[in-house]
């Protein structure tokens, strides 16, 4: 209820009253408006807090506005008219004091809520996370299953209820990675890798992209991540990957990482140990130590 | 002997292309075709082009902003209709021109249309406004004009010869770097950048020396008008902030020509360096657009409202709160970079903390219409438009600075609603505002209310129409940028957007007649006392259009609201005893002269024509070699001819009403006068 009310808020303030009629009625139906997941569901809850907290500020504005414009208009000679009204202190406190006071207290949510949905951070250190490396190429998703030894381009797959912990990177320009519907997004850089903790509360499918423009082929590079209802689910898919003929190595790699565009879900039934390093680590040319050490530090974190 | 430029640079090989080429062209074809028709190229030359007077210089950064105005709006109109049209299609557009217009939107908005009308309000404003005869560095006044529009220039030929960039107006490495992108569109975007970024930097010293160094007697710093206050706020932003561009740019283009790599992916460049670099200036960027814009709507406001402004102080003070704290968020564009909990915390802390001066400075102007007789002038509907839509850019602002937010709505069109809902109304409002508030200043006669009103109203309903729909589609996850989308719930919105879109076009219609209509009825609008609203601040004592010294004596000022408070003393317009020579800056071609140099030599480096190059960089050096060595720059104007000049004023300003804004209805009365003094 509380919910429905702030989130009723939120579309007053962030919509004019013109565009709310015209088009705000399916924000609710939005991915991040209706979160799958825990990570999204905190990141919408923050959003709806902090507008509702600015409103202390907002709709004074709306008040005055309206108000003085129309009772201080030049041709009403019955308002009051003060030509010299420039000082007094009590509003003077006023205007700095609540705007400060209300920063301070989203201040104090900010920092919170940025440590709890830190993209780093496991989301539950008692459920061993489903490990992935998304490998983001011209202009579709790799990702490998170092643990399954499976790779897919274009489809990311995970039971739902189980943590999904993403190393990520890029083997072309900066990309960033985002399932609007469970979270936030993280860029993918090349010679870097980046995390990203996800989860979905329930099973379902949801589409997933590289937000960043990457270049010609940015609008199309798009993938679908499917929650599975069991674990058991998701055992028969990564058998089904492990039935593929196609085997993921250097050569079958290169070919792959090649531009193009709707490249259709494939699957990779063995992928070569350690690709995924070895796609950060030749970018680091000959002997630069700074670079291998920081992403040594990045995997010890 | 011509680098890499061949035939095939030319744009035959597409329709939109070849269009987009043939109307750049016709429209330079057409000034020529009509400078020559009016036979005014004597007049073109010797009083605007070579021109030092801070005035003229000041209409002619509006003058290109206004032209970068319509190109910026024909970019946006082609992505809106793009968007509106490319559900499960190609659309009309390609994804390589697609991705050209929206570099070429930001670029031409950020760097070609708002900092040149900002420098242009300040350079025929601010000077006035202290009582000034002119900027500290009159010179290189000028020499920042024409590198500004040797920039333009860049962008604008690079529709007609070879590509502009894709990379989008931040340019971000590797995409921008010569692994991915080896054409010319990068270069013209970076040459362009470099060489308008320097001519910006010039004008930031210039006008903070001026503030510093020429206010008339008795200018107190506490005693200047709100935008001469923002002006040095600004101007020390820009000080500071674009030489992060210029590094950051340069270092781009030396990854480019020579193979370097500061920002690559490999032999250990890092991109992250140029992200950190670039909105190290980009953030106090935004500030340098808006601080200038609050300095009009604080002289607005007070003067349409007809009473002092509400809390000079605060505003003083939270101008240079947010200058200061302009410096400390950067980090906020790139919270999804991978920083610690900790370093996004204390960015996204400074960044809320910005909301606090700004929300001051929208009371303060709300409560200068508290207890006033507002006078609804277009620059006030402005005002007002602005303070009420700007909020909701403020209140997303403040939401895009929770970094768990921004995680989700980061490269979504709810970051692209954003900052057009705080630069729309925040920024182009203000200095469409300003304009129409100081054009009388300028040509000394006023600009038709009608279609000023008529273009407010476009401009606000189509805003709101246009971007509303955009914060709703970032909320459903569409990232920027897409040339097509398969998202069958997201084409009512973009096709709501369009029609906004096509609303703001008829604002700009309006905006053209209104001045045309202004121009062919001039007579009756003239404003013969140089002070068509009533004003309350220096710029106001100067006759319309100002003698070309500004002040034949210079002002005494006694407080704040110097003018209002010499009208009140009855000090106003007081003939002096005796005239004094003035010396004025002597005209010279030699800034026009190494901006188009400083153009030849961007486009030489562009196409890799490096004899060219070097051949126009010598001539930027024999140039100022040259300016340096000459010892007469200036001119003396006898002080019997500043009488004439005055004493002509002073039988017009008898014919004239002795106050113009007398017969508004809403006018608060002359008794104010008496009430006040």
């Amino acid at each position: 209820m509380k919910r429905n009310l702030a989130r009723r808020l939120h579309v007053a303030g962030a919509c004019s009253p013109l565009a709310i009629f015209v088009s705000a009625c399916n924000a609710i139906a939005s991915p991040v408006l209706d979160p799958k997941g825990p990570i999204a569901a905190a990141q919408t809850q923050l959003l709806l807090d902090a507008v509702a907290i600015m409103m202390i500020v907002i709709v004074p504005v709306f008040i005055m506005a309206a108000l003085f414009t129309w009772r201080y208009r030049g041709t009403n000679r019955n308002a009051r008219y003060a030509p010299n009204l420039a000082y007094y202190w009590p509003v003077e406190i006023l205007i700095w004091g609540v705007p400060a006071g209300i920063i301070f207290w989203l201040g104090l949510h900010l920092w919170s809520a940025t440590h709890r949905l830190d993209p780093y951070k496991p989301i539950d250190p008692e459920v061993p996370p489903l490990r992935v490396e998304a490998v983001a190429q011209d202009w579709k998703w790799l990702f490998i299953y170092p643990e399954q030894d499976i790779a897919v381009v274009n489809e990311l797959v995970f039971p739902a209820g189980r943590p999904l912990a993403l190393r990520i990177t890029s083997d072309t320009v900066m990309n960033s990675f985002m399932i609007p519907a469970l979270g936030g997004q993280i860029y993918a850089m090349a010679g870097m890798q980046t995390r990203l903790h996800l989860l979905a509360d329930e099973p379902g499918e949801f589409w997933g992209r590289n937000v960043q423009y990457s270049g010609r082929g940015f609008a199309d590079q798009q993938f679908r991540a499917i929650a599975t209802t069991t674990e058991g689910e998701f055992g028969a898919w990564v058998e089904k990957v492990k039935a593929s003929t196609q085997m993921l190595d250097a050569t079958t790699y290169e070919q792959l990482a090649k531009p193009s565009v709707k490249v259709p879900v494939t699957y990779y039934s063995g992928v070569q140990p350690g690709l995924f390093d070895s796609i950060i680590a030749k970018w680091h040319g000959d002997g630069n130590h700074l670079h291998a050490q920081v992403t040594g530090t990045e995997q010890a974190r | 002997m011509l680098g890499r430029l061949t035939i095939d640079a030319l744009p035959f090989y597409s329709a939109i292309a070849a269009g987009g080429a043939a109307v750049t062209v016709l429209g330079a074809l057409s000034v020529v075709g009509l400078i020559t028709y009016f036979r005014a190229w004597r007049i073109v030359l010797f009083d605007w082009v070579s021109s030092l007077d801070h005035k003229k210089i000041g209409i002619m950064y509006v003058m290109l902003a206004l032209v970068m105005l319509m190109r910026g709006f024909i970019d946006a109109a082609m992505m809106r209709s793009q968007q509106a049209i490319a559900f499960r299609s190609d659309g009309y557009l390609p994804a390589e021109h697609f991705d050209q217009i929206f570099s070429s939107h930001g670029t031409i908005m950020i760097f070609f249309m708002a900092m040149p009308f900002l420098s242009g309000l300040i350079n025929h404003i601010m000077p006035q406004q202290i009582g000034a005869r002119d900027v500290a560095f009159p010179f290189m006044n000028a020499v920042s004009l024409w590198l500004t529009a040797a920039g333009a220039g860049l962008v604008l030929i690079s529709l007609v010869i070879g590509k502009f960039s894709t990379a989008g107006w931040t340019g971000y490495p590797p995409y921008s770097g010569i692994e991915y992108n080896p054409g010319v569109g990068v270069d013209y975007w970076l040459w362009a950048v470099l060489i308008a970024g320097v001519g910006s930097t010039m004008s930031g010293i210039n006008f903070l020396v001026t503030i510093l160094k020429c206010r008339a007697p008795g200018m107190h710093l506490f005693r200047m008008p709100l935008f001469s206050w923002t002006v040095l706020v600004t101007s020390v932003l820009m000080i500071f902030a674009f030489p992060a561009l210029t590094v950051a740019c340069g270092l781009l283009a030396v990854d480019r020509i020579f193979g370097t790599h500061f920002f690559t992916n490999a032999m250990g460049g890092n991109m992250m360096h140029y992200i950190n670099l670039f909105w190290l200036w980009g953030h106090p960027e935004v500030y340098i657009l808006i601080l200038p814009a609050f300095g009009v709507f604080s002289e607005v406001v007070a003067t349409f409202s007809q009473k002092r402004l509400f809390g000079y102080t605060s505003l003083v003070l939270a101008t240079m709160a947010i200058g200061l704290l302009s410096f400390t968020v950067w980090l906020h564009h790139f919270f999804t970079m991978g920083p610690s909990a900790d370093v996004n915390s204390f960015f996204g802390i400074m960044t809320t903390i910005i909301a606090v001066p700004t929300g001051v400075k929208v009371f303060d102007w709300l409560l200068t219409m508290y207890r006033g007789r507002i006078i609804f002038k277009p620059p006030m509907l402005f005002t007002i438009g602005f303070l009420v839509t700007f909020v909701i850019g403020g209140l997303s602002g403040v939401l895009l600075a929770l970094p768990p937010v921004d995680y989700a709505m980061h490269n979504t069109t709810f970051l692209v609603a954003h900052f057009h809902n705080t630069i729309i109304p925040g920024v182009l409002f203000g200095y469409l505002a300003g304009y129409m508030f100081w054009f009388p200043k300028a040509f000394g006669f006023k600009l038709n209310e009608t279609w000023g009103a008529r273009s407010f109203w476009c401009w606000i309903i189509g805003f709101y129409l246009a971007f509303m729909p955009l914060y709703v589609l970032g909320l459903m996850g569409m990232p920027r940028r897409m040339e097509h989308y398969d998202i069958a719930a997201w084409q009512p919105h973009l096709i709501v957007a369009a029609v906004g879109a096509f609303i703001i076009f008829l604002g700009i219609v309006c905006l053209a007649i209104q001045l045309v209509v202004s121009i062919r009825d001039r007579a009756n609008a003239r404003d013969l006392t140089g002070d068509p609203w009533n004003g309350r601040t220096l710029e106001w004592a100067t006759s319309s259009p100002p003698a070309l010294y500004n002040f034949a004596i210079l002002p005494n000022v006694q407080s704040v609201d110097a003018f209002w408070d010499m009208k009140h003393r009855g000090v106003a317009y007081q003939r002096p005893e005796r005239y004094v020579d003035i010396a004025l800056p002597k005209n010279t071609f030699i800034p026009a002269t190494v901006g188009g140099a400083a153009f030849v030599f961007g486009f030489a480096v562009v196409w890799y024509i490096w004899w060219l190059a070097a051949v126009a960089f010598a001539v930027i050096l024999v140039a100022i070699i040259i300016r340096s060595s000459d010892d007469e720059t200036e001119v003396i104007l006898p002080a019997i001819e500043v009488k004439a000049i005055e004493e002509a004023r002073f039988r017009e300003m008898e014919a004239a009403s002795k106050n113009e804004m007398a017969s508004d209805p809403g006018f608060a009365g002359e008794s104010v006068l008496e009430a006040t003094s």
